[in-house]
């Protein structure tokens, strides 16, 4: 294991990105809040504990057991000061769970003790991640085996991996260095050494190391030669014979339903419909897509999705 | 009758023995009966021995865990063996002793005696809860030591039903079997708050560790079924390969979570519910004051028992739950947490102009406060979206649970024991040494847990025995301070067992409190009122007017 930093003691954790630091004043006004909402009623009894200690002599006329004006005073007014917290914390968690159309895509895919990670050029590394600065990136998260979650302390950011479904989180890395990253949710034996590092690299670092790590193809490639083997093509060309949906220009679109429903085409969308093609179909088509659930790999199905994501859409120009 | 009618056992000329009602404790004293009774004082006394020795090895299992972090590479104990001592840690202190902690030991004991009952509606039900208890609890136990267990307390699937090799099946079965145990008590409960309140005994004249005993019932019996449904389903799946979570035929392993939280949210309720309530009666009785606010704690505890039961989903806030969903479950979170402020506010202000005794009982709810809120507010910042996302899963969270589980529910069980102790037993026990553990148990808790806060933030992810070096110097003091803690649990059973027999006999009120179990002889009698009283005196009646000293 090679765990950063490599000093012997830390007491703030790193910050990669601009919320990273974001999400640090919320904890520090969350602190200081927190100090406000506490001290007084630690220096309130404390001075009562020795005022008002049995046998010494001190006022202690008018005594109340009750006073409805005071109550709903330390009723509603920490409760208003704490749901700032509430929307401010709120306003983030919005941003981050609504990634930039044009952000750069990298697959994750947890397994039984290690991440894999696939670019967009089909280079693939195993727990270490390399990323390009000031680029917004979105990682689309996939279970093999359990459910893992994907930890960066330096992103202040995590998301789990669930298997059977792609999850995703999304982050603009703004300063290069070198960070931990983690699995988070208990996975078995080896959880804790289910680590590894996010590498923050300068634009040109990312491209050198980008052809140094080699790849024979990009992943849209092999998603189109998995596409063929697994015999999508026989229906979802334009030429088939069966009556199938077009899948050019697909991506990101709203597809109408055919119980009156839309569904936007997302990562996740295509997943499930692959695996589960009578859950949603698509208006005016019949449901006679077989289920591939139990024979295409998570690996595959990445490369597949990245394969109908390059045949365009709403948010590239086909 | 008056209370000193009944200070018989400390007369110097014997009374004449018509009069001496038996006490509960020399009503028969053959090992045989403890194990057919159905006073619900001696079961009361059952759980109490009972889960204190589920404590003591939960405890072991917890040092042996701070044990292997005091060195980075996790080379004390293997990977295995160490998910397997925090499972075992985690399942025994959740369901073999906080839950049943103060309801089924204190509140047995004293709800019948404070709401002047004889005993509980369904004796008889009661010492079944206790066998389905054991029984439960000693093959789970048995399992998870012999076996071993490595899926967390969270049993999260599909980890729990393809892919761990421990002894998963018996786990389960021992803890859906538990559940029984507690449903059959919080039944009990509520059936005997409602119907064998005495004379006189309004529901706002109740004591409020009886309303915050009667929130807990109503969570244990309507939660506690879904975790019994969440737990035999997965049986089921791990069992006969019945497809529920499984997302390979269909199944959601996200199912699981949901099922899981329903439950085991409200259940952490169960555990402080009671604990407040042993708050409110030590609060008052060492303030010699009537209590602030009581309407306010008492709906507060049911505020708490309700609100309690839609907040689940701020335990999946990044597992790809709408983020709509979960501003909700934020929101929620936010407000579950009114209520408890409002207790330690109220608490605050009972303590102000008192006659404030600062003997162990009060000590460990002055620590209670301090503990309780910094695990509360804390959790308000985990209930904050984004700020989740970061301490999520890491010692941030480990740190919180601790502070609400050990540091309200362990200190609450603790402060009530020293209270009730004359009254269970009806010896003294030392109270220099008692106030000496009180202060052990804070010195200790704080620097047990407060590095676990730096830690998360740092982002040490919970469940590692290997983390990075960085993190060792405040793994090393979050373990010496365990070592400070284990003192603390060590000199209470000391000492607590040595004044069984040489402790100072305590009379029927040592205390000078208020409340029907304070008016019959310590150890009470065994159908507890000769008559049952007539309440005509609303509660805590303490003098308003403390005349000068």
């Amino acid at each position: 294991m090679h765990f950063l930093p490599h000093y012997p003691a830390q007491l703030w954790p790193p910050a990669a990105s601009a919320m990273a630091g974001e999400i640090d004043t919320i904890f520090a006004v969350w602190c200081v809040v927190l100090f406000m909402l506490v001290a007084p009623v630690f220096v309130f009894m404390a001075y009562c504990a020795v005022k008002y200690r049995a046998g010494r002599p001190a006022d202690r006329e008018h005594r109340e057991a009750r006073n409805i004006r005071i109550e709903m005073t330390w009723m509603i007014v920490p409760f208003l000061i704490t749901l700032v917290f509430f929307f401010w914390a709120g306003t983030i968690y919005l941003q981050e769970n609504n990634p930039p159309p044009n952000a750069m895509e990298i697959t994750a895919l947890g397994r039984q003790w290690m991440w894999k990670f696939q670019h967009p050029g089909g280079q693939a590394e195993i727990n270490d991640l390399h990323v390009p600065v000031g680029v917004p990136i979105r990682v689309n998260i996939e279970s093999q085996d359990v459910v893992h979650s994907l930890y960066i302390p330096a992103l202040r950011l995590q998301e789990e991996a669930v298997p059977g479904r792609t999850t995703e989180l999304w982050f603009k890395a703004d300063r290069t260095g070198a960070y931990n990253l983690y699995c988070s949710e208990l996975c078995g034996a080896d959880h804790a050494l289910m680590a590894g590092t996010l590498y923050v690299m300068s634009a040109s670092g990312y491209q050198n190391w980008l052809k140094q790590a080699g790849a024979t193809q990009t992943l849209a490639a092999a998603g189109k030669q998995l596409f063929d083997s697994y015999g999508c093509s026989g229906c979802h060309t334009p030429n088939s014979t069966v009556r199938a949906p077009s899948l050019a220009g697909l991506y990101g679109q709203v597809v109408p339903l055919q119980d009156g429903t839309t569904v936007v085409a997302t990562d996740a969308y295509i997943r499930d419909s692959i695996l589960e093609p009578k859950k949603q179909v698509v208006a005016g088509f019949k449901p006679v897509m077989p289920s591939f659930a139990g024979t295409i790999p998570d690996e595959d199905m990445q490369k597949i999705v990245a394969y109908v994501e390059s045949l365009g859409g709403s948010q590239q120009t086909p | 009758m008056t209370p000193s009618d009944y200070v018989l056992r400390d007369l110097e000329v014997p009374p004449p023995v018509i009069d001496v009602p038996d006490d509960y404790l020399h009503a028969d004293q053959s090992l045989w009966s403890w194990f057919v009774t159905t006073d619900h004082k001696r079961i009361g006394i059952l759980y109490l021995v009972s889960i204190t020795g589920f404590f003591i090895l939960g405890s072991i299992a917890a040092g042996l865990v701070r044990l292997s972090l005091v060195v980075p590479d996790g080379e004390i104990f293997t990977n295995d063996v160490y998910n397997r001592l925090f499972t075992l840690h985690g399942v025994i202190m959740v369901w073999f002793f906080l839950v049943p902690s103060i309801p089924n030991t204190l509140g047995n004991f004293l709800l019948p005696l404070m709401i002047g009952a004889k005993d509980l509606a369904f004796p008889r039900l009661n010492l079944l809860s206790w066998y389905i208890f054991m029984g439960a609890s000693l093959f789970t136990v048995f399992v998870m030591v012999w076996g071993g267990v490595d899926t967390g307390w969270t049993f999260y699937t599909p980890l729990s039903t393809q892919y761990s090799n421990g002894w998963v099946l018996a786990a389960v079965f021992g803890v859906i079997m538990v559940g029984f145990s507690s449903i059959l008590t919080g039944l009990n409960f509520v059936v005997t708050t409602h119907k064998l309140r005495a004379p006189g005994m309004t529901w706002f004249r109740l004591p409020l560790f009886v309303w915050g005993n009667y929130a807990t019932s109503l969570i244990l019996v309507l939660a506690t079924p879904v975790l019994t449904i969440a737990m035999i389903l997965l049986f089921v799946e791990r069992a006969f390969g019945l497809a529920i979570f499984d997302p390979d035929h269909g199944g959601d392993p996200v199912l699981f979570q949901h099922l899981f939280w329903f439950y085991s949210h409200p259940v952490v309720y169960v555990m402080v519910l009671p604990g407040m309530g042993v708050m409110s009666e030590l609060v008052t009785a060492f303030a010699y004051k009537k209590i602030f606010g009581y309407k306010f704690i008492a709906f507060s505890s049911l505020g708490i028992a309700a609100i309690g039961f839609f907040v689940w989903g701020h335990h999946m806030f990044y597992n790809g739950e709408s983020p709509y969903a979960g501003l909700t479950f934020s929101l929620m979170s936010f407000i579950v947490a009114v209520p408890s402020a409002i207790k330690v506010y109220n608490w605050a202000a009972t303590i102000y102009k008192g006659e404030i005794r600062l003997d162990t009982p009060m000590l460990y709810a002055m620590g209670w406060i301090g503990l309780f809120v910094i695990g509360g507010v804390t959790g308000l910042m985990l209930a904050s979206t984004a700020l989740d996302g970061h301490v999520h899963d890491t010692y941030f969270v480990v740190a919180h649970f601790h502070y609400i589980m050990v540091g309200a529910t362990v200190v609450a069980f603790l402060g009530g024991i020293h209270f009730w102790w004359p009254k269970i037993t009806g010896r003294m026990y030392s109270e220099p040494w008692g106030r000496v553990s009180a202060l052990l148990m804070f010195i200790g808790f704080n620097m047990t847990f407060l590095p676990q806060y730096v830690l998360g933030y740092l982002g040490m992810p919970r469940r590692y025995h290997v983390y990075p070096p960085a993190f060792q110097p405040l793994n090393v003091l979050s373990s010496a301070g365990a070592v400070v803690l284990a003192a603390a649990y060590i000199f209470p059973m000391v000492y607590l067992i040595y004044s069984l027999w040489y402790g100072e006999r305590a009379g029927p009120n040592p205390w000078e409190a208020k409340g029907l179990e304070w008016t019959v002889p310590s150890p009470p009698p065994k159908h507890n009122f000769e008559t049952i009283p007539t309440v005509d005196f609303e509660p805590y009646d303490y003098p308003n007017v403390i005349p000068e000293a």
